[in-house]
């Protein structure tokens, strides 16, 4: 078994979120609780939602979001412990089948919030076989550099639903940043989307 | 001789008050109560149906649709309430509207003992979960109490829970 604070994967998580954010175009995102939220942040854009709570809630965010914008791609950035406890989702969104949402976990196999304690996935369940089994149209594991730029590619243009997980290494970041107002995250997003519409 | 349940002709009147207030996306955990209401969801070309899992899913779901443009419902019997309790915050912190109908069980003529918990609990854990709860117990008035509901919702940015009263719903009469 996995020691606590350790991880099998390798890439770096800071690295997997540049790259996947700076193809963004017009692409709505999701960012999950905790690291991801914080990986996310050092690359701000109003839209992307970041949660600092609601555990499990962000691929379903990704669902209804997907569902309202179907012209614009949509992908939620989360880690194993959060996607984890919303096991569910994957089933509800392979029951659907939204062909412009992407989902990707940022896998270090770790609670790293909590004490670095090995999640589910350190002990070989395995995300993207669940995906998988549950109806996604791709849904696959990554763990070497060079199959990033695929990876990235088919987030974006792939028809859905899309789901990667990619194995990062328990290497832990600074928090990237402030803003953690639910309202102000939601009313940005939503005023950079809509426009005056937001206010109706 | 047996009590027969009221035919539930409001069932329509909420699919009513859902077009009024421009309801796309419909979320659900099936209950009996519902059945032609998601039926009827399912049915329209213009709305968005969704069955879920677990009613968490719903809240989420619904706060996605939200950031989205859209409007959405949340059906779910009474014991799904308290699978939302921490998802709330979400509505709480965000300041999201949610429309939550909620079909009581163990309210009401109950047969099921495993009913009582939630049935009895689910207005006081969503109000203190952060919703505004309203509770309609006459079927003639539930139509009115949704559209009331959604328009609060919707304009002050707040997650309403409506409490269907099992009265309204009807019982399953448990004599032999």
């Amino acid at each position: 078994m996995t020691m606590a604070g350790t991880s099998t994967g390798t890439l770096d998580r800071r690295e997997v979120v540049k790259a996947l954010l700076a193809q963004r175009d017009d692409a709505l995102v999701v960012a999950g609780l905790g690291s991801s939220c914080y990986d996310a942040g050092v690359y701000d854009h109003p839209n992307t939602f970041y949660l600092w709570g609601a555990m499990g809630a962000a691929a379903m965010i990704g669902l209804g979001l997907a569902l309202a914008q179907p012209r614009r791609r949509v992908l939620v950035i989360t880690g194993d412990g959060e996607m984890l406890m919303g096991l569910g989702s994957f089933a509800t969104i392979g029951a659907q089948k939204p062909g412009n949402l992407a989902i990707v976990v940022l896998d270090n196999e770790l609670y790293a919030e909590t004490g670095m304690q090995p999640t589910h996935t350190a002990r070989g369940v395995d995300l993207a076989g669940i995906a998988k089994a549950a109806g996604f149209a791709v849904a696959e594991t990554v763990r070497i550099e060079d199959a990033l730029d695929a990876c990235v590619g088919q987030v974006y243009r792939t028809p859905g639903p899309v789901f990667f997980d990619l194995k990062v290494s328990a290497k832990r970041y600074p928090m990237s940043m402030r803003l953690r107002d639910g309202a102000h995250i939601k009313n940005r997003f939503r005023e950079n989307l809509l426009g005056q519409k937001a206010f109706d | 001789m047996k009590a027969e349940n009221p035919p539930r002709v409001w069932a329509q009147d909420i699919y009513n008050a859902f077009k009024r207030l421009g309801i796309v996306q419909v979320a659900y955990v099936p209950d009996a109560g519902h059945t032609q209401l998601i039926l009827d969801c399912h049915a329209d070309a213009d709305m968005k149906a969704v069955s879920l899992t677990s009613e968490q899913e719903g809240i989420a779901m619904l706060a996605g649709a939200w950031l989205g443009g859209e409007r959405g419902a949340l059906l779910m019997q009474s014991s799904g309430a308290g699978n939302c309790v921490n998802m709330l915050s979400l509505a709480q912190e965000c300041r999201f509207p949610m429309l939550m109908l909620v079909t009581l069980r163990g309210d009401w003529g109950e047969f099921n003992p495993w009913q009582i918990a939630m049935g009895q609990s689910t207005g006081k854990v969503l109000e203190h979960a952060g919703c505004v709860v309203q509770r309609v117990d006459r079927a003639d008035e539930v139509g009115e109490v949704v559209f009331a509901a959604g328009q609060m919702a919707f304009s002050t940015n707040r997650p309403i829970a409506v409490l269907i009263g099992q009265r309204v719903v009807g019982f399953k009469d448990w004599s032999k």
